[in-house]
């Protein structure tokens, strides 16, 4: 599904490396997570993978299921099925949340060459979607995520993602901000979207998000590197000692980290 | 301190080549429009209330040529709303384009035909509030065109008026020059929605007095046109009674030249009065230069009156506010707010505001502030991550950024329509 090739990256305004040679590979249904303590470069590969500015690969390829994701624009990434889950979701006053779902999803089904679907059908969708999710359908006539709580915002990135259906989500810090049971029913809403066909891609900071979505391959990231590639243990190692013994081990210094 | 010599001699110049007629009711304002606008003269470029706006353009004998604009996709005028449609083309009624001025509660008469008598309703206004109104600054063209109106509309409405009135302006000739003059008088209690559309000629000096009397209410919402070339200078002069209500809300798409003044007179205890605005210019297909000045005046207790004023600018547009609160000794409890804010969609448009605040009142609450930004780069990229390609997502973020301004409309149906005639326009104007 996802192929990332010896990443390099630096800032564009400044002479910053941040990856600094990243490979990894999700396979199709696959739920990888990727762990790493502040400044690791994690976020920054989530704003490269899905086409942010102020970014420069130097060296390396990303690839979504054979195509070159590097050179498309971040809605060509988009309609190919890529999804970046934010971990602060924008706020867009005076643009209703509906408007933007069905923008988004038409925007994608017309550069896909599919139909565009009529107000009436996207209700019909969108309503049983949030229903599923247990999302308030007062949610969608509200201004995009203005006046929503840290929970609701992340739900709605969840509806996004159910709206758009993608093949590769990723989830940058999703429980940063949240309450355990915030973070439980963002987690019902990711597990109810994982099937055959998705992979997923979970950033994160903490181990406990994974008590809730259940990673087949845990990756270390450290200094613009995966450092180390293991099972679900691996975050309870993490979660027992921190990441210092790890640090360590790849002669890494925190400060560095 | 007596006018500079050039500005009285630029309006007699102007004043000699136009036609000035003698007035039946309105003959004694006019004698003193005349008079005042003489000794006043035509604003000069040293002028601090132009000193943004070149008046050249204002002052000149003939305008320069402005071809009619008649686009094919023009969004419908306002014509899914039962409304009584009055139509000048190019500053000439036309009757047969026109509905019968027949409304419930409403008194419709043409300036022109109740000119013919001496007495009339709309006496103790006409060129009543336009000449309140040129304190503290001098608005010359105002004087002018109370002098000089060729025709207008006289509204007086008496009851909750059963439709609203459409002032339909047609543009066909290029070099017509129309200076028209109406008067609103709303009668205690009573209820008006006005509609105006269009550009009333090459060039128009349009003078619009509005008494509100108490408990009164008036929703204004006008549509300034297409077109590219035109020149427009308005005026808007309110005086607003106890408890009553005054709403305007002005959409500018494209124009070589827009000035619009709002001078509100707040005279009645508890009373309301909104004025908003969302201009859109794209230096790309024509110059842009839009001048919103706004003068509101708190003369009474516990009014609330609120300025909001957008302006989305590319390709070399210019984007101008004049924005003052006045609130006047022994206003207390006033609520007065402004905000002007500009998007700047490239490097090469332009805003200047001038928000000013003066208080003689030591128990009120007022609040001003102006921006200009770019578009929000966080937001376009989760726009895109979403899949919302690079045109339409700054779109969406161009109505977010308007949205203040269009939520000024109470009637959702009059708000649909202007939120549709901002989606076209960004539609024509994505590079």
């Amino acid at each position: 599904m996802l192929e990332i090739k010896n990443l390099r990256v630096e800032l564009e305004d400044e002479d910053k490396k941040i990856l600094k040679g990243v490979d990894l590979s999700v396979g199709t249904g696959q739920v990888h997570a990727i762990m790493g303590p502040n400044g690791s470069g994690k976020s920054t590969l989530s704003y490269v993978l899905s086409g942010r500015d102020g970014y420069k690969v130097t060296d390396g390829t990303a690839a979504l299921n054979d195509e070159d994701l590097l050179d498309m624009e971040p809605e060509e990434r988009a309609a190919a099925g890529l999804f970046l889950a934010f971990q602060y979701p924008v706020e867009i006053p005076g643009v209703g949340n509906m408007t933007f779902l069905r923008t988004a999803v038409n925007s994608q089904r017309k550069a896909r060459g599919e139909s565009e679907y009529s107000a009436g059908e996207f209700l019909k969708i969108v309503r049983e979607k949030a229903k599923s999710l247990k999302i308030d359908a007062n949610m969608l006539k509200r201004p995009v995520n203005v006046g929503f709580s840290g929970g609701e915002k992340k739900r709605n990135e969840i509806l996004q993602m159910a709206m758009l259906e993608p093949k590769m989500c990723i989830l940058d810090e999703t429980d940063s901000g949240l309450d355990v049971d915030a973070m439980k029913l963002v987690a019902e809403g990711v597990n109810a979207l994982r099937s055959e066909g998705r992979s997923f891609l979970v950033i994160t900071h903490y181990q406990r998000l994974l008590d809730h979505i259940k990673p087949d391959v845990v990756h270390i990231m450290a200094d613009g590197r995966i450092i180390k590639t293991g099972g679900p243990e691996l975050a309870m190692e993490v979660e027992k000692n921190g990441y210092s013994d790890l640090l360590k081990e790849h002669g890494i210094s925190e400060e560095m980290a | 301190m007596a006018a500079a010599p050039q500005k009285i001699e630029a309006a007699q110049t102007r004043l000699d080549a136009m036609e000035l007629p003698k007035g039946g009711f309105t003959a004694a304002a006019r004698a003193d429009a005349l008079d005042r606008v003489t000794r006043m003269g035509l604003p000069g470029p040293r002028d601090e209330y132009w000193r943004w706006t070149n008046p050249a353009g204002l002052n000149a004998v003939a305008p320069a040529a402005a071809a009619p604009f008649h686009p094919k996709d023009e969004p419908a005028n306002f014509d899914v709303f039962d409304r009584i449609r009055l139509v000048f083309v190019d500053g000439v009624f036309d009757e047969d384009l026109s509905d019968d001025p027949v409304v419930n509660g409403v008194e419709l008469v043409r300036l022109q035909e109740a000119d013919d008598r001496d007495i009339h309703w709309a006496q103790p206004v006409y060129g009543v509030l336009e000449a309140a109104g040129q304190k503290p600054v001098d608005r010359p063209y105002a004087a002018l065109n109370t002098a000089a109106a060729s025709d207008g509309i006289l509204i007086r409405v008496t009851g909750k008026a059963s439709k609203p009135i459409h002032i339909d302006y047609r543009h066909q000739s290029e070099e017509s020059d129309p200076v028209l003059h109406h008067v609103i008088k709303l009668e205690e209690g009573a209820e008006l929605t006005l509609l105006e559309s269009g550009p009333a000629g090459a060039r128009f000096n349009i003078v619009t007095e509005i008494d509100v009397a108490p408990r009164a209410v008036l929703h204004h919402l006008r549509v300034q046109g297409r077109e590219q070339q035109r020149q427009a200078l308005t005026h808007i002069f309110a005086r607003v009674g106890e408890e009553a209500t005054f709403k305007s809300f002005t959409m500018t798409a494209n124009g070589a030249l827009t000035r619009n003044e709002c001078i509100i007179d707040i005279v009645g205890d508890d009373a309301r009065a909104h004025v908003a605005g969302a201009a859109l210019g794209d230096g790309k297909t024509g110059p842009f230069h839009h001048d919103d000045t706004v003068f509101v005046t708190h003369a009474a207790e516990r009014c609330e009156s609120r300025q909001v004023f957008k302006k989305v600018l590319k390709n070399g547009a210019k984007g101008i506010f004049q924005g003052k609160i006045l609130v006047k000794e022994g206003a207390q409890k006033t609520d007065g707010y402004q905000i002007s804010q500009a998007l700047l969609l490239d490097e090469d448009s332009q805003f200047l505001a001038k928000p000013e605040l003066e208080i003689y009142a030591d128990d009120v609450v007022c609040s001003h502030g102006s921006t200009t930004g770019a578009i929000d780069e966080t937001a376009l990229f989760y726009l895109r991550s979403r899949g919302v390609p690079h045109a339409e997502a700054t779109a969406l973020l161009v109505l977010s950024f308007m949205a203040d301004a269009i939520e000024e409309i109470d009637d959702e149906a009059l708000r649909d329509d202007i939120l549709s005639r901002l989606e076209g326009w960004l539609s024509r104007h994505r590079s």
